[in-house]
C-alpha cells in the first residue's frame, strides 16, 4: 500500500502543474511549477508553449552604483535586505517560513548570518504578521514583514488600511509605522489560479498613508525595495513572482535606492503612450515593438513603478505629446488602478486625446485557473487596441 | 470515555452526557448579580475569590493524553475500545483510493467511516481520503487535477480543490482557515433543520493560527452550533514547525479556552479516530455543541509537489513515521493478524491501483479543456450585461487572433 501511494505522488508529481497550496523549498511557481514527464502529451507541451506571455527585457548593466553581480530577482531581493540587516542593527524580517528561506526563496542565508533574532518564522496568521509590524516599527525597529502571497494579504487588510496608513495621522504625527515594510509574491504565473497570481494593488491605491511599489526587474527590485525601507512612510512592496527566477540581471552589489514616487520612460515614441507595471511592462515593450514592425506606430513605454503616491506629471507630459493613452493590469479592469490614471489623464490632457484611453486588463472575473491563457490581458490584445486607437 | 474539560477550570473529569450539558449550561448562563455573597459577581466569569498571587501555569494539564485503541503494532490495547470492524471487498476497494495525503490516511478515513453521508464537510485542502471515502470516482480527482471538461469546478481552481455538492464536500478554498468559521455557520443552519446532521471541519495546527479559527471556536461555542473541528496536527506548516506555530499544548489545549470539549487522538491510529469522531457526532446532534479532536500525525510527503522538505527536516525523521509509526501498516498488522490480508493481497493490490491509476491519469489528460464561456459565468447567478460585453469582446478578438490562442484543446 506505501508503495502504491508513493507512486501516486510520483505520478502526480511528473504529470501535472501542482503546487499545492503555497509552494515550498525549491519552487519558482514559476517554470518549476509546470513539471512535465518525458512522455507527456503534445497537448501538455502545447499547454506549456502558451504559459510564457512576456519576454523579460533586462534592464542595461547599471554603471553608478559599482560593481555588479548577475542575480535573478529573488536574489536581488536577498541581497537588497543582506545589505539592510548589515547596516541597520534593529532592522528583523519576519513572516511565515522565512526563516528556512520562504517558499520563494527570498531570505535564504538571512538568519544563519544575522541570527535567528532577526530572521524568524511567525505563526501561520497574516493579521498577526502586519500587526506586528506596525507594532515594531512604532517601537522603533526597521520591520519588514513577508505576506506569503498577495492572494494572502486581505486578512492584514485592517492592519493595514486602519492601522499602517493612519498610524500618524490619527496620533498627529506622535506616533508613526513609517520603518514598516510589507514585502509579497504577486501576479500571475502561468497556473496560480484563484488564490495565487492576484495582483491587488487596487484595494491599496484607494488608502491614503502607505505607498505601494513594483518592480519590473533585479535591479529595481534592490533599489525600490531599499527606498521602500529607508522611506519613513508604511510601504507595500510587490513582487512578480514570475520573474524570481526568469528576470536575470548584472545587479549591483552594494546598497543603493531608486526614488518613489517616479515613473520611468523606457522607450521614447510619439503616438501612443503605454503605461504598465510590474511583469506588464514587458508585455508591453514587446507590444511597442510590434506596433512598429507591423504598423509604424512609435509608442512610448512607461513603467510607472510606483503606484501610490504615483507619478501623474511623467504620465500626462507624455500623453500631451502623443495623444493616446494605453494602460494595462492583470487585475479586473473594473476599478482597477488603470481607471484612476485614465480619469486623471482625462482630466490633465482632455484637449491633447486623439482617441478614448484604452484600458487592457483583466475581466471582471476571480482569475480562472485553466482559462488564464484567455483572461490576461496579453500582447495581442494591448496589440488590437493600439490598432483600435490608431484608426479611431 | 471522553476526558472532558468545563468552562475556565482544567478539570477533567469523567462525565455523562447529561452531566456535561447541565454542568455547561450553569457555565454559560449569565448570572444575577447578588452582592450577600461573598464570591465574585464579575458577569464574565464564574469562580472563587483567591488571597495569595499565584499566575495560571501555561501547562496546568501536564500534556493532553493521546488516545489509542492500537498500538504501533495494530494489536488492540483495550478489547473494549475495538470498534470490531469488519472487512467487505467495499471496504478494501475504498482504501486503496485514499492513499494521495502520505502519512495522514487514517486521520481522513477513520473520521469520514464515522459520520453519516449526508454530514456536511469543510476541508482544508489535504483531506482526499474523505472524499474518497464517500465514494467521490478516481476520474473525478482526476478531472480536478487535470481542470479538464469533466471537473465540477469547470476547471477554475488549482489542482486539489475538490467539491462535491452530492456528497456533501464543500468545495475547497486555498486561503487557509477561511473555513472554520463558515463551518459554524453551517453547523448553526444545520442545528436549525433539526435534521439530525452535524458539520465536520477539518484543518492544519498552522491554519489554527489564523485569526478565523478564533473567530469560528468561539462562535460555534457561544451560538451552540453541532460541529466537529476536527484538526490534523502532522507537525509542520510547510517548512515551520510545530514549536514555531504555537507554545501551548497543541490545539486540544484551547478547546477548554472556549469551553469546547476536546480530545486528543493518535491520528495514525484509524480505530482511535473513528471513536473519537463517532462519539463526538453523537454528542455534537443530541447536545448541539462544538467538539474539537486534534489527531497527531506526521506529513510524511512534501508539503506539495513544488516543496523539497529536506531543506528543513531530516530523512531519518520522515523515515521513522513512514517505517516504524505509519497508519496504514498499523491497519496492515491489524489485518494481517486476523487473516484478512496478506503479501499476495498486498501485492496484487498494488498491481491493479498503478494500473487503474494511470488509465485515469491517461483518460484525464486526453480529455478537453472546458468551454472557453465558462471563464465569465458563476461570477454572479446570472451574466451580468458588463460581463456579457466581456466575453462578446473576448471571442471577437479570438475570432481575429486565433492562431495565438490554444482553442483546439478546449470544448466547443
Ligand atoms: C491565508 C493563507 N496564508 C498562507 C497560505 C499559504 N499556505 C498554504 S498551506 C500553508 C501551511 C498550512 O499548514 P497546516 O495548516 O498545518 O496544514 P498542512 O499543510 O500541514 O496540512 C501555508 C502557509 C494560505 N494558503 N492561506
Amino acid at each position: 500500500m506505501a508503495a502504491a501511494a508513493r507512486f501516486f505522488i510520483r505520478g502526480a508529481n511528473s504529470k501535472l502543474s501542482v503546487s499545492g497550496i503555497g509552494p515550498g523549498a525549491h519552487s519558482s511557481l514559476g517554470a518549476a511549477l509546470l513539471k512535465l514527464s518525458p512522455n507527456c502529451s503534445s497537448r501538455l507541451k502545447a499547454q506549456r508553449r502558451h504559459a510564457a506571455h512576456f519576454t523579460f527585457h533586462p534592464d542595461p548593466v547599471p554603471t553608478q552604483y559599482g560593481p555588479t553581480q548577475k542575480m535573478n530577482l529573488f536574489q536581488s531581493i536577498t541581497n537588497a535586505l543582506d545589505n539592510t540587516l548589515a547596516s541597520d542593527p534593529t532592522a528583523v524580517i519576519f513572516g511565515e517560513d522565512v526563516a528556512f528561506g520562504g517558499v520563494f526563496r527570498c531570505t535564504v542565508g538571512l538568519r544563519d548570518k544575522y541570527g535567528k533574532d532577526r530572521v524568524f518564522n511567525t505563526p501561520l496568521c497574516e493579521q498577526g504578521i502586519v500587526g506586528f509590524g506596525i507594532g515594531a516599527a512604532a517601537a522603533g525597529a526597521t520591520a519588514i514583514a513577508e505576506i506569503q502571497f498577495a492572494d494572502y494579504i486581505y486578512p492584514a487588510f485592517d492592519q493595514i488600511v486602519n492601522e499602517a496608513a493612519k498610524y500618524r495621522y490619527r496620533s498627529g504625527n506622535l506616533y508613526d509605522c513609517g520603518n514598516l515594510t510589507i514585502r509579497s509574491p504577486w501576479g500571475c504565473v502561468g497556473h496560480g489560479s484563484l488564490y495565487h497570481s492576484q495582483s491587488p494593488e487596487a484595494f491599496f491605491a484607494h488608502c491614503p498613508g502607505i505607498k505601494i511599489v513594483i518592480p519590473r526587474g533585479p535591479v529595481q527590485a534592490k533599489g525600490l525595495l531599499l527606498a521602500c525601507i529607508a522611506d519613513r512612510n508604511p510601504c507595500i512592496f510587490f513582487e512578480p513572482k514570475i520573474l524570481y527566477r526568469a528576470a536575470v540581471e548584472q545587479v549591483p552589489v552594494e546598497s543603493y535606492t531608486i526614488p518613489l514616487s517616479q515613473a520611468e520612460i523606457l522607450k521614447e515614441g510619439s503616438d501612443v503612450t503605454l503605461v504598465a507595471w510590474g511583469t506588464q511592462v514587458h508585455v508591453l515593450r514587446e507590444v511597442a515593438s510590434m506596433a512598429q514592425e507591423k504598423l509604424g506606430v512609435s509608442c512610448e513605454v512607461i513603467d510607472l513603478k510606483t503606484i501610490l503616491p504615483w507619478d501623474n506629471e511623467t504620465v500626462c507630459k507624455s500623453v500631451v505629446k502623443t495623444g493616446r493613452l494605453l494602460i494595462s493590469h492583470e487585475a479586473p479592469v473594473t476599478g482597477g488602478f488603470a481607471a484612476e490614471i485614465s480619469s486623471t489623464v482625462q482630466e490633465e490632457c482632455f484637449l491633447n486625446l486623439e482617441a478614448p484611453i484604452s484600458r487592457v486588463c483583466g475581466y471582471d472575473t476571480p482569475f480562472p485557473h485553466i482559462f488564464e491563457p484567455f483572461y490576461i490581458p496579453d500582447k495581442w490584445k494591448c496589440f488590437d487596441a493600439i490598432k483600435r486607437m490608431i484608426n479611431y | 470515555m471522553f476526558s472532558v474539560s468545563i468552562g475556565r477550570g482544567v478539570a477533567r473529569l469523567p462525565l455523562s452526557a447529561n452531566e456535561t450539558r447541565s454542568l455547561l449550561q450553569a457555565a454559560t448562563q449569565q448570572k444575577t448579580v447578588d452582592s450577600s455573597l461573598e464570591k465574585p459577581q464579575f458577569p464574565g466569569a464564574s469562580a472563587e475569590f483567591v488571597d495569595h498571587l499565584e499566575f495560571i501555569q501555561p501547562n496546568v494539564i501536564s500534556g493532553i493524553p493521546v488516545y489509542r485503541v492500537m498500538d504501533r503494532q495494530g494489536k488492540i490495547i483495550d478489547p473494549s475500545q475495538d470498534p470490531q470492524v469488519h472487512p467487505s471487498q467495499d471496504d478494501v476497494g475504498r482504501i486503496s483510493f485514499y492513499m494521495t495525503n502520505y502519512g495522514e490516511e487514517g486521520t481522513h478515513i477513520g473520521s469520514a467511516a464515522a459520520l453519516e453521508p449526508t454530514d456536511l464537510v469543510f476541508g482544508q485542502y489535504r483531506e482526499a481520503g474523505v472524499l474518497m471515502y464517500r465514494g467521490f470516482p478516481l476520474d473525478l480527482f482526476m478531472a480536478q487535477c487535470y481542470a479538464n471538461a469533466d471537473d465540477l469546478g469547470k476547471g477554475r481552481q488549482m489542482p486539489v480543490h475538490y467539491g462535491s455538492k452530492d456528497l456533501n464536500f464543500v468545495t475547497i478554498s486555498s486561503p487557509l482557515a477561511t473555513q472554520i468559521p463558515q463551518a459554524a455557520g453551517a453547523a448553526y443552519a444545520i442545528k436549525r433543520e433539526n435534521m439530525n446532521r452535524v458539520v465536520i471541519c477539518y484543518f492544519g495546527e498552522g491554519a489554527a493560527s489564523e485569526g478565523d479559527a478564533h473567530a469560528g471556536f468561539n462562535f460555534s461555542a457561544t451560538l451552540e452550533c453541532p460541529l466537529i473541528f476536527f484538526c490534523r496536527n502532522n507537525g509542520y506548516a510547510i517548512s515551520t514547525p510545530t514549536n514555531e506555530q504555537y507554545r501551548g499544548d497543541g490545539i486540544a489545549a484551547r478547546g477548554p479556552g472556549y469551553g469546547m470539549l476536546s480530545i486528543r487522538v493518535d491520528g495514525n491510529d484509524v480505530f482511535a479516530v473513528y471513536n473519537a469522531t463517532k462519539e463526538a457526532r453523537r454528542r455534537a446532534v443530541a447536545e448541539n455543541q462544538p467538539f474539537l479532536i486534534e489527531a497527531m500525525t506526521y506529513r510524511i510527503g512534501h508539503h506539495s509537489t513544488s516543496d523539497d522538505s529536506s531543506a528543513y527536516r531530516s530523512v531519518d525523521e520522515v523515515n521513522y513515521w513512514d517505517k516504524q509509526d505509519h497508519p496504514i501498516s498499523r491497519l496492515r498488522h491489524y489485518m494481517t493478524a486476523r487473516g484478512w490480508w496478506s503479501e499476495d493481497d498486498e501485492r496484487s493490490w498494488r498491481k491493479q491501483s498503478r494500473k487503474t491509476v494511470m488509465e485515469a491519469f491517461e483518460r484525464a489528460e486526453r480529455r478537453l479543456k472546458p468551454n472557453v464561456e465558462l471563464l465569465f459565468t458563476d461570477v454572479y447567478d446570472e451574466l451580468t450585461p458588463g460581463l456579457s460585453r466581456q466575453r462578446e469582446s473576448l471571442a471577437r478578438h479570438m475570432q481575429q487572433y486565433k492562431e495565438h490562442y490554444p482553442l483546439d484543446l478546449y470544448e466547443k
